[in-house]
């Protein structure tokens, strides 16, 4: 009885929002991206868009094909103990993914003359744009505000579930949406590459 | 009633990136501005609006939304800095140059916007 109390009344996390630690790797990776860019260093650029980009799909589609799934099967306090877990590594990991995918994706598609007009598959790189605003959109208005916000409810004395859920909720549909949109970023990438 | 902050903001962020592909379709040439300046026109318009709309909102919860937006506000002028880099980097200049910035800060305001926006009503829920 007194575990089922306990499950019931989560502790709230008292800690940063973001693991300050964290911060570190991510300095490494955006001071990276910028002397790659800088130096004109193709196999930089490769490494950073291929790396960034197979991690930034492979989260995507995890996150809204896998764990969202199992999010909706847990418990309410099962829930708000993923996510305390989770979200503040989430918010570093991300945009450092996204950051560095596009970066060195964009410079790399003007190298490789893949930009111009004249490129015989250019069609196929403004759709890959248009993929990747449509996930900027999603990712930027819903899934990372939702993110913060059930940080800061987290750490409330007295969470609220119900504002939890609603959040999570937000954030499972959401990653759903991005998780789809990776599906059309494998189709472009593997079309442009051959 | 709410003001419709998140879906608003989608609208002006939908115009910024709408606006970014249309001239980076273009590239290397110089692409028409006029279709690019109405863009950003309607992006700042959409922005504005949805600036105002939240500053008349009465109980909000302003100290949590500072706390948060300033931040965020932080986290963005590094990642517009990065981007702004990249258009001087690759010779952007003139007035493709301004359209791209003034499009670049609409979408580095909208960030903060929103995420302060959803985490500070919240508090008042």
């Amino acid at each position: 009885m007194a575990v089922a109390v306990a499950q019931e009344q989560p502790v709230p996390i008292t800690a940063p929002i973001i693991p300050v630690r964290g911060l570190f790797p991510v300095g490494v990776v955006l001071a990276g991206i910028v002397v790659t860019i800088g130096t004109n260093w193709t196999w930089g650029l490769d490494f950073f868009h291929v790396v960034g980009g197979g991690m930034w799909t492979a989260l995507d589609l995890f996150m809204g094909f896998v764990i969202g799934p199992i999010m909706r099967s847990l418990s309410i306090p099962a829930r708000i103990e993923l996510t305390k877990k989770l979200m503040p590594k989430m918010l570093l990991i991300m945009p450092t993914l996204v950051t560095m995918t596009l970066a060195a994706g964009f410079q790399l598609a003007r190298h490789n003359g893949m930009l111009e007009t004249s490129f015989s598959l250019h069609g196929w790189v403004v759709a890959s744009m248009i993929v990747v605003a449509v996930m900027a959109i999603v990712a930027l208005a819903l899934l990372q505000p939702a993110n913060i916000a059930v940080l800061f409810e987290l750490r409330r004395p007295q969470p609220r579930p119900e504002v939890v859920q609603r959040l999570m909720r937000r954030f499972i549909y959401a990653a759903g949406v991005t998780g789809a949109m990776q599906v059309a970023t494998l189709v472009i990438m593997t079309r442009l590459a051959s | 009633m709410k003001p419709r902050v998140t879906q608003l903001g989608m609208v002006s962020i939908g115009f910024v990136a709408t606006g970014v592909i249309y001239l980076a379709a273009y590239l290397p040439k110089r692409a028409p501005l006029a279709p690019a300046v109405v863009f950003l026109v309607l992006a700042a318009a959409v922005f504005a609006f949805n600036a105002l709309s939240l500053a008349r909102q009465p109980g909000f919860a302003w100290w949590r939304f500072r706390q948060v937006a300033g931040w965020m506000t932080l986290v963005y002028l590094i990642v517009a800095g990065m981007l702004e880099f990249t258009f001087l980097y690759d010779h952007t200049r003139g007035p493709a140059l301004a359209i791209m910035t003034l499009l670049l800060a609409i979408f580095t305001l909208n960030v903060p916007l929103l995420s302060g926006w959803t985490v500070a009503h919240l508090e008042t829920d």
